[in-house]
C-alpha cells in the first residue's frame, strides 16, 4: 500500500513514514500543502494522510481541490480539533475519515488500512461471507454453518461492519463511531461487551472462532487461525 | 472658589448640557419671536379702535359745523368735552384763540404737515393728576377759514399698560433663560456625577479589582438599566476569567500528577535492572498513563469549552427520549454483565432543540458513573479489610427515566451506589470540581462536571438528590418551543 503522508511537524512525519513501513507499506512525505497537491495529483498513491493545518495551502483546501478533480483516493485527515463540527467540516471538504490528535499508531493504522480497502462501493456487495458466516444485506440475516443467528439490529450493524472489514484490524473508536455514531470517550469499555455478545452469538459452539481480539488494537473478524 | 469652578466646568461641557442649552435656545427665540408678535398686536388693536371712534367723532363736528356753524360746533366740542372718558377735544380759532374742549392748548408735537399724531399734555383741572404728562392722540381738522378742531383720545393708560407687558414678557424670557440653563445644568451635573461613578468604577476594574460593580439606585432611569447591563456583563465576563483561572489551575493539578507519574514510570523502566521484558512492560503503562491524561485533557478542554461557548449552530430539534434510549442501549449489556438490573422509561417522545452530541455524552457520563458506582457498591468497595458480609444492597441497579415535566425535559439517572454526602452534592456540580472519592476511581472524574456544563449551556439544570441509597441525579433541559431562541449559557 502506498501512503502519501502530508504533515508538517517532522518529527511526526518521520514517525509515520517509519512505522507504516515496519508495517509494510510505502509511504511519501512532504512538509506543505503545495507539494502535498502536486504529488497528490500525480497519483499513485492509495492513501493519503492529510493534516488540516499546513504552512502555505491548508489540508481542507487541499482536499477540496484534489476533490474538484475528480480525484477519490481515501483521505484520512489529522487534526487537533476535535469537536464534532470540525470533524464534520473534515468530511465535507471530501475526507473519509477524520482522526483527532493525538491518536495511537494503531488507531491510526488501521483506519489507513480500513480506508485502502474500501475502494468497491459498498452498497453494491449484497453479502459478506467469512468462512461459513454468511451476511445477507438483502434479507437481514445471517447464518453461520447454514444455521440461522438471531442478532439485535445493533449487532446485526456491528457484525456487518466488521465482515465488510474482514481481515483488517477494527479499532474500539471505528466501531464506536461507525456503528454507534458516538464521537466521545465511553470511559468503560462498552464496546468489549459488546463485542462479546456478538462472539457469544456467532463463535460459541463453533470449534473456529472467527471474531478474534487484536491484542492492543481492536478487533478483526478472519477466517484462520487466531 | 476654584474648586466650585473645576466643578462646574465639566458639567458645562457634558453632552447633556449642550442639549440643554440648545433647546433653551431654540425656546427662547420661539417665545421671543411669540412676544414680539404679541406686542405689537396690542398695540395695533389699541391704535385702531382708537383712530376709528377719532375719525367718527371728527366727521360728525364737521357735520355740526355745516349744519350749526361756528356756535353748532362749539356746542357740539362742549357736549364731547363734557361727557366722561378718555376723549381729547378743543376747538379754537386759526390763530391759537381756545373756544371750546378739554384741552388747555393746541397739541404742540403734531407735526405741521400731518393730519395728526400722538402728542403730550398736560391734563386740566384736576387737582390730582396736576403737572403729569400724559400722551394723546389727535387728528386736526379745519373748519371753514377760520376755526381748527382737535379731537383725540387720552392713551397713557394702553400705552403704561403696553409698557408693564413689555416688562412682565421681557422678565419672563430672562426667567425662562435662566430656569433652562440651571436646569441643564443640574441635569449634566447628576448625568455626569452618575457617569463618573460608572468611569470610577471601570477605572478600579481595570486596576484589578474584579470584584467591583457600579452602584444601581434603583430609578429604573436609563443609566440604572445601563448599569445593570454593565454589571450583568461584568459578571459574565468575571465568570470567564475565573473558568479560565480554573482550567488553568485543573491542568496545573490534574495534568502535572499524572505527568509527573508517567516521568517516573519511564525513568524506573529505563533504570529496570531486569532487562527488555520489564523495560517493555514499563514502556506500556506509560502509554496508558499517556492515555488517561489525553482523557482528562480532554474532558477539560471541553469543559472549559462548554462554559465559555455557545450553542448556536449547533443544535438540531431531536426526540431526546431517542437519544437516551441508544445510550442506554450501549451501557445495558455493561449493566447486566456487572449484575445490575437496568430499567429504562420513557414516556414518550420529547423532543428539544438541543446538541445531540453533547446529550449522548453527558448522559452516557451519567449512565456509566450510574453503572460504576451502582456496581462497586454491590461488590463491595475494594480489597479493603473489614469490609466482609452484609454489604449494600444486593440487588442494586440503575434505572434511567425521561418525561416531560411542565415545559422541561426531565432526564433522571438513579443508582444504587454510596450516593453523595448532601453537603457534598453542590460542591460536586461546581465546574472541574472532583470530589476526592472519584480521584481513586477510573475515569478522568470530571464526568459530573461535565454533564453540569452541558445543562448549563442548554439552559438547563443538573440537581443531585438522594435515591436512598444511591443517588439520583436529575438532568434538566428546557422543553421544546420550535422557534424559540436558542438558549444562551445562564448562570
Amino acid at each position: 500500500m502506498r501512503v502519501l503522508v502530508i504533515e508538517d511537524d517532522k518529527e511526526t512525519a518521520g514517525y509515520l513514514q517509519k512505522s507504516l513501513k515496519e508495517s509494510g507499506h510505502w509511504a511519501e512525505v512532504t512538509g506543505d500543502g503545495e507539494t502535498g497537491l502536486a504529488l497528490a495529483k500525480e497519483g499513485g498513491f492509495d492513501v493519503l494522510i492529510v493534516d488540516r493545518m499546513l504552512p502555505e495551502l491548508d489540508g481542507l483546501t487541499v482536499v477540496k481541490r484534489l476533490r474538484a478533480d475528480g480525484d477519490a483516493t481515501p483521505v484520512l485527515f489529522l487534526s487537533a480539533l476535535g469537536e464534532v463540527d470540525d470533524r464534520v467540516k473534515g468530511l465535507r471538504a471530501g475526507g473519509d475519515d477524520y482522526l483527532t490528535k493525538p491518536y495511537a499508531y494503531t488507531e491510526l493504522l488501521a483506519r489507513v488500512e480500513a480506508l485502502a480497502r474500501r475502494k468497491a462501493p459498498e452498497e453494491q456487495v449484497t453479502r459478506y461471507v467469512v468462512d461459513d458466516l454468511v451476511l445477507d444485506r438483502l434479507s437481514h440475516r445471517v447464518t453461520r454453518a447454514g444455521e440461522p443467528i438471531v442478532l439485535q439490529p445493533r449487532e446485526y450493524r456491528l457484525l456487518e461492519y466488521l465482515m465488510r472489514h474482514a481481515g483488517q484490524v477494527v479499532t474500539r473508536t471505528m466501531l464506536l463511531e461507525n456503528v454507534w455514531d458516538y464521537h466521545f470517550d465511553p470511559q468503560t469499555n462498552v464496546i468489549d461487551v459488546h463485542v462479546s455478545r456478538l462472539r457469544g452469538k456467532i463463535d460459541k459452539g463453533f470449534d473456529k472462532p472467527l471474531l478474534h481480539t487484536v491484542r492492543g488494537a481492536g478487533y478483526m473478524v478472519r477466517d484462520g487461525q487466531g | 472658589m476654584t474648586g466650585r469652578a473645576e466643578r462646574l466646568a465639566p458639567a458645562l461641557s457634558t453632552g447633556a448640557f449642550r442639549i440643554a442649552a440648545s433647546a433653551v435656545a431654540v425656546f427662547l427665540l420661539v417665545a421671543a419671536v411669540l412676544a414680539v408678535l404679541l406686542i405689537r398686536d396690542a398695540g395695533d388693536a389699541v391704535s385702531e379702535d382708537v383712530m376709528a371712534s377719532i375719525e367718527a367723532e371728527t366727521q360728525r363736528i364737521a357735520q355740526s359745523y355745516a349744519s350749526g356753524g361756528r356756535d353748532g360746533v362749539r356746542l357740539a366740542v362742549e357736549q364731547y368735552a363734557a361727557s366722561p372718558g378718555h376723549g381729547l377735544y378743543l376747538l379754537t380759532t386759526r390763530d391759537g384763540g381756545k373756544l371750546a374742549g378739554n384741552l388747555a392748548t393746541r397739541p404742540q408735537d403734531l407735526v405741521a404737515g400731518k393730519r395728526g399724531g400722538v402728542f403730550s399734555f398736560k391734563p386740566q383741572g384736576s387737582g390730582d393728576a396736576a403737572g403729569a404728562v400724559r400722551q394723546g392722540v389727535a387728528l386736526r381738522v379745519a373748519l371753514g377759514d377760520d376755526l381748527v378742531a382737535y379731537i383725540g383720545r387720552d392713551i397713557e393708560t394702553q400705552r403704561q399698560r403696553l409698557g408693564r407687558m413689555r416688562l412682565v414678557l421681557l422678565v419672563a424670557l430672562a426667567a425662562l433663560v435662566l430656569a433652562g440653563l440651571a436646569g441643564g445644568y443640574a441635569v449634566s451635573r447628576h448625568v455626569l456625577r452618575r457617569v463618573e461613578e460608572v468611569n470610577a468604577t471601570a477605572r478600579s476594574i481595570m486596576g484589578g479589582d474584579m470584584s467591583r460593580r457600579i452602584v444601581v439606585t434603583g430609578g429604573d432611569d436609563e443609566i440604572d438599566r445601563l448599569a445593570l447591563n454593565l454589571n450583568r456583563m461584568l459578571d459574565r465576563i468575571e465568570m470567564l476569567m475565573q473558568g479560565l483561572r480554573e482550567v488553568s489551575d485543573n491542568i496545573a493539578h490534574d495534568l502535572k500528577t499524572p505527568l509527573n507519574r508517567l516521568r517516573n514510570r519511564a525513568e524506573a523502566a529505563l533504570r529496570d535492572p531486569a532487562g527488555e521484558g520489564a523495560c517493555r512492560d514499563g514502556l506500556e503503562r506509560t502509554i496508558e498513563e499517556a492515555d488517561d491524561l489525553i482523557k482528562t485533557f480532554n474532558a477539560l478542554l471541553l469543559i472549559a469549552r462548554l462554559e465559555a461557548g455557545a450553542l448556536e449552530g449547533t443544535t438540531e430539534d431531536v426526540d431526546v427520549a431517542t437519544i437516551v434510549g441508544d445510550v442506554a442501549e450501549l451501557y445495558q449489556p455493561v449493566a447486566e454483565e456487572a449484575g445490575l438490573s437496568f430499567d429504562v422509561v420513557m414516556y414518550g417522545p420529547v423532543s428539544a432543540d438541543v446538541n445531540p452530541h453533547l446529550i449522548s455524552q453527558a448522559v452516557a457520563n451519567l449512565i456509566d458513573n450510574a453503572i460504576k458506582y451502582s456496581s462497586a457498591a454491590r461488590t463491595g468497595p475494594g480489597p479493603g479489610p473489614g469490609d466482609g458480609e452484609g454489604g449494600p444492597s444486593e440487588t442494586g441497579g440503575v434505572r434511567v427515566e425521561v418525561e416531560r415535566a411542565g415545559n422541561g425535559i426531565v432526564v433522571t439517572v438513579a443508582d444504587s451506589g454510596p450516593g453523595i454526602a448532601a453537603e457534598d452534592r453542590e460542591r460536586a456540580l461546581k465546574r472541574f470540581v472532583r470530589l476526592e472519592r472519584s480521584r481513586s476511581r477510573p475515569g478522568t472524574g470530571l464526568g459530573l462536571s461535565l454533564v453540569a456544563a452541558v445543562a448549563r449551556l442548554h439552559g438547563g439544570s443538573l440537581r443531585l438528590e438522594d435515591n436512598a441509597p444511591g443517588l439520583r441525579v436529575v438532568f434538566t433541559l428546557p422543553g421544546a418551543s420550535p422557534h424559540a431562541k436558542t438558549p444562551r449559557l445562564q448562570h
